[in-house]
């Protein structure tokens, strides 16, 4: 790097603070590391408003494409593009192997456990994880006992979220195995970013992520029934008010197939049909983005409107094949997620290569003295919650709120776990016209069907807010491109 | 195609019609004002606010920049532009994965002008420039329409949509405008006539061609057959007819039913009404008449088409 770079790359970044949390661009002693000296000496190189510039053309781009969110309780029609972040965040080849290598052995050991508790739970009657724990979830269904499901694939389309903590070592936070969302908007940034970094983009060699609709049609089809070579697959959707509609639109578009919505739906003799123009056709493969709650009311909650009735009934006689299967969020349980390593250690006899997060579980006397004792430094959350709803976030929170979290955690203590507040990595963001680190996770999206397939990236969520830890776009967060180098 | 997206594709396609149409017609009513002639301007917006079908709605408050402002950005408003754009922009978006980007893209763009904070201002400084750029927005939707899209089923219909809202305003137009037609005054001077009548082609963006067909020799009874009978102005009633009549017969071909019986014999009547009559004919009969007849006739098109490939019963399809 030549001098003149320097000063211009410490302008951009001048008082960029560093302390214990892990920096994903600059080494402790404020080197940039190796793999992030290329991009903070391009930007630097950008006349001064053209980084601002170009985040104005991102922006419309993002407009003009529709990619945006309704913002409720202000005027009609108020729309928000979905926050992002214009600087790529990098990840070494190194890096992503052991990811990719870490998230293939959970999501399998995650399938043969869901495969197991719902047939003939050996691994209850091992002792390795409690009966009680598994059947007191909330998530757990109890229609899918003895259900053959096809492929024995209940996980089709997986969203895990890590963390890096300050070792530099990348911890598996949760695993989301229900409806994870997000992936539309790891391939709008991309191609958004292709647009707005062009030169960059080519000089870093970046492994590519395009093919993502193409591997999880793929995926559907290898799940159709028997006996249907040619299968009409269809992407149900909660319809137009969920907040993942953008994304339940553009993968429909993007595979090729019909998005339904419930009322688009009839069955008939256990044979689930969609009203077209010629009549009803025979739907074959549901990718489903609605929750099992309310897919079918004569099975789940009989208030919704959003599913279909007898659905369920068409599933079991396996006429349709409905992916995620139904009850799999038994496995993204908070609790259940401590015993992740034993589940790897029990059914794959090897050694986690991703690890969890220290989880305290409140079930058990003396972890939960433990955590009564140790509020302000902990972070609590509800077990069956997501999108960062029903936590408490120790160092941040309030005497009352914690009183009132305590209160809660007596009344009933295998609704929630603890976890220590981690430090987890950060990433540089353009905020105004500078460089600020803000705390980044990641999410890779992993795809299940003749094998585990993972492409190469994920969503980065950012704390958009300063000091924030919480990264869930409901909760203030925003996104960035993610690269994962050659 | 499910029959929601048909559904919605159609009046996606219906609401941008009629915008397009409610924008047209102001303007040229605006543009008349302009040389009041023997007509008030009170009269004018009424027949105006009678054409667009919503005569009830929008009182006369003698301040034309104002009503103007309402019929354009009232989205409360049935009638208004922006009413029509956020109905076409709302359907659009229940069916964004059946549409192209570029599509989208366009008429998002459309949608976000008409919301933009901005638009009233630049509204009240130059109508005439804001009422351009909504039309502009308008064709630039159509002309992608047709080239980024596949010409399959649902492509037809957009296309059902598009010419059963033109043939229905047209219709609904001529109807209202009739009366003034013949009724000449005449102690006014030729020049307001003239204005008039060309006016009223200008609504329907057919001044130009009909020169090409008739010459600049304008007349009534001329305007009247260019509108119903020319087979080759799209704006013309019988051309809009032809297309409908194509359009479901493309349906079926793209993989949609065999339209009913019922529904081709709808469109057969009215296509041949219009293939075989002549305008000294429908003068001497009853032209109001006539032009009434065809708006029953849409509507029945519109219900047929609900009947049998949107609303239709699970009994009756489970057992065909």
């Amino acid at each position: 790097m030549s001098a003149g770079h320097q000063v211009e790359v410490d302008s951009l970044f001048g008082d960029y603070p560093l302390d214990q949390a892990f920096d994903e661009m600059r080494l402790p002693n404020g080197e940039l590391r190796p793999h992030y000296r290329a991009l903070a000496e391009s930007l630097a190189s950008l006349p001064p408003d053209e980084l601002q510039r170009r985040k104005q053309s991102a922006d419309l781009s993002f407009l003009t494409q529709g990619i945006t969110f309704t913002v409720y309780g202000r005027d009609e029609g108020t729309e928000r593009i979905f926050p992002y972040d214009l600087l790529p965040r990098l990840i070494t080849a190194q890096e992503w192997d052991r990811i990719e290598r870490g998230l293939t052995q959970r999501i399998t050991a995650l399938n043969l456990f869901l495969r197991d508790v719902y047939s003939d739970a050996k691994i209850l009657a091992d002792r390795v994880i409690p009966r009680e724990l598994v059947y007191s979830c909330k998530h757990y269904r109890r229609q899918m006992r003895g259900l053959q499901v096809p492929r024995n694939v209940y996980i089709a389309v997986v969203g895990s979220d890590l963390l890096r903590l300050n070792t530099g070592e990348f911890v598996v936070l949760e695993d989301n195995l229900r409806v994870p969302s997000g992936v539309s908007y790891m391939l709008t940034n991309r191609r958004v970013m292709k647009r707005t970094f062009p030169q960059l983009f080519t000089s870093y060699g970046v492994r590519p992520i395009e093919h993502y609709p193409q591997l999880l049609l793929a995926t559907l089809r290898s799940l159709a029934p028997e006996g249907r070579p040619e299968p009409n697959i269809v992407l149900l959707t909660p319809g137009v008010f969920n907040s993942a509609y953008f994304e339940h639109t553009y993968l429909a578009r993007q595979m090729g197939i019909d998005l339904v919505e419930g009322r688009d739906l009839v069955t008939h003799d256990n044979i689930v049909y969609m009203r077209t123009t010629d009549g009803l056709k025979r739907v074959d493969v549901i990718y489903r983005r609605v929750d099992d709650d309310f897919s079918d009311p004569l099975i789940f909650r009989s208030d919704s409107a959003l599913g279909c009735a007898g659905l369920f009934n068409a599933y079991r006689a396996g006429n349709v094949t409905v992916t995620n299967a139904f009850g799999t969020g038994l496995a993204d349980d908070k609790a259940v997620y401590a015993y992740v390593p034993r589940m790897i250690r029990y059914y794959l006899n090897e050694d986690p290569i991703l690890p969890n997060v220290e989880t305290f579980l409140l079930s058990e006397d003396k972890e939960r003295q433990h955590v009564l004792a140790n509020l302000d430094k902990l972070v609590v959350k509800a077990v069956g919650e997501s999108g960062g709803y029903g936590m408490l976030i120790g160092p941040h929170s309030t005497a009352a709120k914690r009183e009132e979290f305590a209160r809660h955690i007596v009344a009933n203590p295998r609704n929630y776990i603890a976890q220590p507040t981690l430090d987890f990595s950060r990433a540089p963001c353009l905020i105004n016209d500078h460089m600020e680190p803000r705390h980044v996770d990641l999410r890779p999206y992993i795809l299940f069907g003749d094998k585990v397939n993972i492409v190469p990236g994920g969503l980065t969520r950012v704390a958009l807010e300063k000091g924030s830890l919480v990264v869930n776009s409901s909760q203030g967060g925003g996104s960035k491109d993610t690269w994962i180098l050659e | 195609m499910l029959s929601r997206v048909a559904d919605s594709l159609y009046w996606m396609s219906r609401y941008l019609e009629r915008a397009e149409n409610t924008v047209r017609q102001l303007d040229v009513t605006m543009s008349l004002m302009l040389d009041p002639g023997g007509t008030s301007a009170e009269t004018r917006w009424k027949r105006l606010a009678a054409s667009l079908g919503k005569a009830t709605d929008l009182d006369w408050n003698g301040d034309m920049d104002a009503m103007a402002r309402i019929l354009v950005f009232d989205n409360l408003n049935p009638a208004s532009v922006t009413f029509c754009v956020n109905g076409a922009r709302e359907n659009a978006r229940q069916v964004r994965e059946e549409i192209s980007s570029e599509q989208w893209q366009r008429l998002n763009r459309l949608f976000h002008q008409m919301h933009s904070p901005h638009a009233q201002s630049q509204f009240s400084a130059n109508i005439n420039d804001s009422l351009t750029a909504v039309i502009d927005g308008i064709h630039l939707f159509k002309g992608v329409s047709d080239t980024t899209m596949i010409h399959g089923q649902g492509w037809q219909f957009i296309r059902l949509g598009r010419y059963l809202e033109r043939a229905y305003a047209t219709a609904t137009m001529l109807e209202v405008y009739q009366p003034f037609l013949f009724n000449k005054d005449e102690g006014e001077n030729y020049g307001y006539q003239y204005l008039e009548l060309v006016g009223l082609l200008r609504c329907c963006t057919s001044f130009e061609a009909y020169c090409q067909v008739y010459t600049a020799d304008v007349t009534a009874d001329r305007i009247l057959e260019f509108l119903l009978l020319n087979r080759d102005f799209p704006h013309a009633i019988r051309y809009c007819v032809d297309g409908i009549r194509h359009a479901i017969e493309s349906v079926q071909r793209t993989g949609g039913r065999r339209p009913p019986d019922e529904l081709t014999a709808v469109i057969g009547r009215l296509h041949a009404m219009l293939g075989y009559s002549t305008i000294n004919e429908i003068l001497a009969d009853d032209a109001a008449g006539f032009l009434h007849l065809i708006r029953e006739q849409c509507m029945r098109i519109h219900e047929l088409i609900y009947r049998y490939y949107v609303h239709y019963s699970i009994q009756s399809a489970l057992a065909s």
